[in-house]
């Protein structure tokens, strides 16, 4: 084969290579575009602060629902981390006999339909507690914990067994090796798949639907309903009204900011390995 | 303080298969003994034993005694063990997440030690030790592995130094490196055999004839010759010595 014909060839995959990625681009951003152009236009201070209002009423807001989206991630998050990453370095740290057993159920965990977390969580929590932001978290936890514990126990297995052995073998003791010197190495993995988890969380619905419900109103604490993002703009989306259907598009853009931002994130902490 | 390491029928296995038989030998105090022999031959398994670092392996087994100035290293806790008798690896590696003082004194810390000026003293003392002091002195705070492999392995040498073992164990310390920094090596090693008893296993025999004080010469697990080391390189009594120091095996 001549240098033109290998050239020629080159170029030509080139060619594929960057049709491809436009093809993936086209769905993505027009995506964004859309959102942007019909949200935007929704955001003022007002909208980002203030209660919803009756349809038909100019104005209001959905300060509410971003409330509720703060608290529910953030509980969420306080719930699902801990188990999470200790989870993660018994599977990884100290392979008993449990630790298969663990590695199963996450893995079949991680696929689990949200709605049937939310419905998990109804039928468990709802007749004894009600509605509340917290049995919200609780849906949101069954899905964060898989996806978390797997990008910790990831991390961890990707930390080179010298870095193991050089501190066992100063006389430190295991459960110190695990977490001051295995776990610190796995650190920026581990923040970069709880930044994802954070981001996959904070915009489901269907775990919502039957446990945070949605709330017209300021959330006052963690045993009340809650509204949230993705509760808003389903309700929002689906009404009849136009001043809502409009609102949902502005929440569905900050939802997007978010989520974007989140996985700004992830990049930027994962090319500082 | 140094101290002498007396090794009683010593077996070991990794699953079914038996990597050490019947392997018995003292090793002095204040002296380098060197193990060679050829791959595989349980050099390493050897002095992993005399730490417990075998067993930390899955399926991994061990059988015999092995006394540290007579007390039964198998008896104690293998924590408190670790601590008296240090480890040198093959490849350097100190803590990625760490600076260079930070390394040096990393076994101290992690075992308790939280006063910062005794951290801070204790660095410098084994920094200079491994005569890496003045040529760190401005790159404490920098990562531990951004120094040059010669230097991360004396790094890691002071490490060792810091937790005040009496025992050192080394695996093959210089194999990964260039022959500039194996030979800073060799003299911190055999400085050092003044403070502490090392063990060193080497596939390279120059090295063992260069530094260490007794030899013993390891092949398929058993123990075959172990004496001085320069009668055992000038004088092999066993054929299968005298073939591997030749070269025609191995």
């Amino acid at each position: 084969m001549n240098l033109r014909t290998r050239k020629m060839k080159g170029n030509a995959m080139i060619i594929l290579v960057a049709l491809a990625f436009v093809i993936i681009m086209i769905p993505l951003m027009s995506m964004l575009y859309m959102i942007a152009i019909r949200g935007i236009g929704a955001i003022s201070l007002e909208f980002l602060t203030s209660l919803p209002t009756p349809p038909g009423e100019p104005g209001g807001g959905v300060g509410n629902a971003i409330q509720g989206s703060l608290m529910l991630v953030a509980t969420a998050s306080a719930i699902s981390i801990p188990i999470s990453i200790m989870a993660a370095v018994y599977i990884s740290e100290y392979r008993g006999k449990l630790s298969s057993a663990i590695e199963l159920i996450t893995d079949v965990l991680s696929g689990t339909p949200s709605i049937v977390a939310g419905v998990f969580i109804y039928v468990l929590i709802i007749p004894r507690t009600g509605f509340s932001a917290l049995a919200g978290s609780l849906a949101l936890s069954v899905l964060m914990i898989p996806t978390v514990t797997i990008a910790s126990y990831e991390s961890l297995k990707a930390v080179p067994n010298h870095i193991r052995e050089a501190a066992i073998a100063l006389g430190v003791p295991k459960w110190k090796t695990s977490l001051f010197v295995v776990l610190r190495s796995a650190m920026i993995g581990i923040g970069t798949g709880v930044i994802l988890g954070i981001a996959r969380i904070s915009g489901e619905t269907a775990p919502l639907l039957f446990t945070a419900l949605g709330n017209m109103y300021w959330n006052e604490g963690l045993l009340q309903p809650t509204s949230a993002l993705p509760l808003l703009i389903y309700n929002y989306a689906t009404s009849p009204y136009r001043s809502w259907q409009a609102q949902a598009w502005g929440a569905a853009f900050i939802l997007l900011v978010i989520v974007l931002l989140l996985n700004i994130g992830v990049r930027i902490v994962a090319r500082k390995r | 303080m140094s101290s002498e390491i007396e090794i009683e029928d010593l077996n070991a296995w990794f699953g079914e298969k038996h990597v050490l038989k019947d392997v018995s030998m003292e090793m002095e105090k204040n002296r380098i003994t060197a193990i060679i022999g050829p791959s595989g031959c349980g050099k390493t398994t050897l002095i992993r034993c005399i730490n417990r670092m075998h067993e930390t392996v899955p399926e991994a087994r061990v059988e015999g005694r092995i006394l540290l100035n007579e007390l039964d290293v198998y008896q104690e806790d293998p924590v408190s063990i670790r601590s008296r008798i240090g480890m040198v690896f093959q490849r350097p590696n100190p803590f990625p997440t760490m600076s260079v003082s930070e390394n040096a004194v990393a076994g101290l810390k992690l075992r308790g030690t939280r006063d910062r000026s005794v951290l801070a003293e204790k660095a410098k003392e084994v920094l200079m030790a491994v005569g890496l002091w003045d040529e760190v002195r401005n790159e404490l705070n920098k990562p531990g592995t951004s120094l040059s492999g010669g230097q991360q392995q004396r790094l890691c040498i002071a490490r060792a130094l810091a937790v005040e073992p009496e025992v050192i164990l080394m695996d093959e310390p210089c194999s990964a490196l260039d022959p500039v920094s194996t030979m800073r090596i060799e003299d911190l090693i055999y400085r050092l055999r003044e403070n502490y008893t090392i063990i060193i296993v080497t596939h390279n025999m120059q090295q063992a004839a260069r530094i260490s004080d007794r030899t013993a010469f390891l092949y398929m697990g058993e123990l075959i010759e172990y004496g001085p080391t320069k009668r055992l390189f000038e004088k092999p009594e066993n054929e299968l010595t005298e073939r591997y120091i030749s070269g025609r095996f191995g």
